[in-house]
């Protein structure tokens, strides 16, 4: 009776464990992000992180199959979140050994989107788990959240325009969980100032946010040599 | 008053101890800066340890501003010692040289003679600024380049874009020149009730380390006077290195946080100048002048 009731439990779930590999979804998705080998990328990016009081700069991206990705502030200094900003989609999908798990669907910015859960297989990868919000329809990535190793998780929300036949997004929002920050006065050597409401209130923040406005793309037309050493 | 004034820069100018803050403003700086150019990269990753942690900083962390912003942290703290040198000897010099009676016997009022001298003190101290500014801030600038400004605040961090930088040096060290004016008020007026310049010297710097470890100690019974003491807005020049975000939390370029601390601070400096200043008119008119 009880090899019985196994046997039966493997039955009924074998097929639904089969429905659950999304591995030809992901492969569609890369085959229309593999169409970018590279392309240079301008933009504006606003840093929105408690303890950072940073202008908002004009960027510039470059990315090269499979997975360089190098931002650039024109004329300026960057403050970007360590190893996140690099993870975009295309270096997410350019795993080759992965397993990749439905885990429902749900409602990304008015869009259906199906929940993927990517596990890449090699054990020495940074990534320990994307959770993708694929909207099937469109075949765009519409939200990803990204465990790593080294450097906590992060989300990373996408909006589309005229560039999203190459899956590539206009604007993309980065969060992710920020530290405490403090120095004595007495290193600063600062005049103590009375912390104000609104102060107290984006101290509290727990979450960053880089927020990149991408205003163009040129796609598949060569870098400048050596970006990436 | 214009003949008072040129007969007293001269006598400073004469004496070889006017170039001791010159010469030491030079090698510090100097020093300072030979050091950040052979390893100044590991000095950056050491200050910056705190955010390093969580954050990637891409650009010139280590130009011409930051190494300045640096320069004027260490410095500023130290060159009212070589400020009171010079203006706490500019009476009790002449009293201990026996000229003091001599110069009094001049058809000129006592006022006057306070007021060149004290001008006289003031600037030399404008030019004991200046000699910094060229040599930490432009100097600085030719040895390593400009870009963002980035300075650690206690609370947080702020990025100042590099077209945004400079007009802010020239607030601070307008600042600059009013805090060591109050030194060189201070080591004046204690110069008026000594007959020898070591006391004055000695007691000037004295004051200005007591009450500069009063101001940045962080102990509430310590901040509670804090405010009182003059040495504690003699720092608000680090005020113009601190902007203003909007409702994204994104920083305004050209704007200051805490523009009426500076005014604030700025007035409270010029109360101090006139107070010793006046103290010392008032003391020296009463002064029974022996020597």
């Amino acid at each position: 009776m009880k090899y019985f009731k196994i046997v039966l439990l493997i039955l009924v779930l074998a097929p639904a464990a089969k429905a659950q590999d999304e591995t030809p979804l992901i492969e569609k998705l890369k085959q229309k992000l593999n169409q970018v080998h590279e392309y240079v990328a301008t933009g504006k990016m606003k840093t929105d992180v408690a303890f950072i009081k940073a202008p908002v700069g004009n960027v510039k991206m470059y990315y090269q199959q499979p997975n360089h990705f190098k931002l650039v502030r024109d004329g300026g200094i960057s403050i970007l979140p360590k190893g996140g900003i690099s993870i975009n989609m295309n270096s997410i999908i350019a795993i080759n050994n992965y397993v990749a798990l439905s885990a429902g669907n749900a409602m990304v910015d008015g869009y259906s989107t199906k929940i993927v859960k990517l596990l890449p297989m090699n054990e020495n990868n940074d990534i320990v788990l994307t959770t993708l919000y694929i909207d099937e329809k469109n075949l765009l990535i519409r939200k990803a959240i990204t465990t790593t190793k080294e450097n906590g998780t992060y989300q990373i929300a996408m909006q589309y325009g005229q560039y999203s036949n190459w899956g590539l997004p206009n604007k993309v929002i980065f969060t992710f969980n920020t530290q405490d920050y403090k120095i004595p006065k007495g290193v600063t050597l600062e005049m103590d100032e009375p912390l104000t409401d609104a102060d107290r209130k984006r101290m509290q923040q727990k979450n960053g946010r880089v927020e990149i406005d991408y205003t163009s793309y040129t796609i598949n037309k060569g870098l400048p040599s050596g970006i990436f050493n | 008053m214009l003949t008072l004034l040129q007969v007293e820069l001269y006598k400073i100018f004469k004496r070889p101890r006017t170039y001791i803050a010159f010469i030491a403003i030079a090698a510090l700086i100097g020093i300072i800066q030979l050091g950040l150019k052979l390893d100044g990269d590991a000095y950056v990753s050491f200050v910056m340890n705190n955010v390093e942690q969580s954050f990637v900083f891409q650009g010139n962390l280590l130009n011409g501003y930051l190494v300045c912003y640096i320069i004027l942290q260490l410095l500023l703290v130290h060159v009212p010692l070589l400020i009171a040198l010079v203006a706490a000897d500019m009476v009790s010099g002449e009293a201990n040289i026996g000229t003091l009676r001599l110069l009094l016997t001049q058809p000129v009022s006592r006022n006057e003679i306070i007021l060149a001298k004290f001008l006289a003190a003031a600037i030399y101290t404008l030019l004991l600024l200046v000699w910094m500014a060229i040599l930490a801030l432009f100097v600085s600038m030719w040895l390593f380049g400009t870009d963002d400004l980035i300075i650690q605040k206690t609370r947080y961090l702020v990025q100042l874009s590099r077209n945004d930088v400079f007009w802010r040096y020239i607030g601070a060290f307008g600042f600059a020149l009013l805090a060591m004016l109050t030194v060189a008020a201070l080591g004046f007026l204690l110069s008026i009730f000594a007959d020898n310049s070591i006391g004055p010297i000695v007691a000037t710097i004295s004051i200005i380390i007591f009450l500069t470890i009063l101001s940045t100690m962080s102990i509430p019974i310590f901040q509670k006077i804090q405010p009182y003491l003059f040495t504690t807005h003699m720092v608000a020049w680090k005020e113009f290195f601190d902007l203003k975000v909007n409702a994204d939390n994104a920083a305004i370029n050209g704007t200051i946080q805490n523009k009426q601390q500076i005014i604030q601070s700025a007035g409270i400096l010029i109360l101090h100048i006139v107070v010793f200043i006046g103290i010392a008119m008032y003391a020296f008119k009463r002064k029974d002048i022996l020597t």
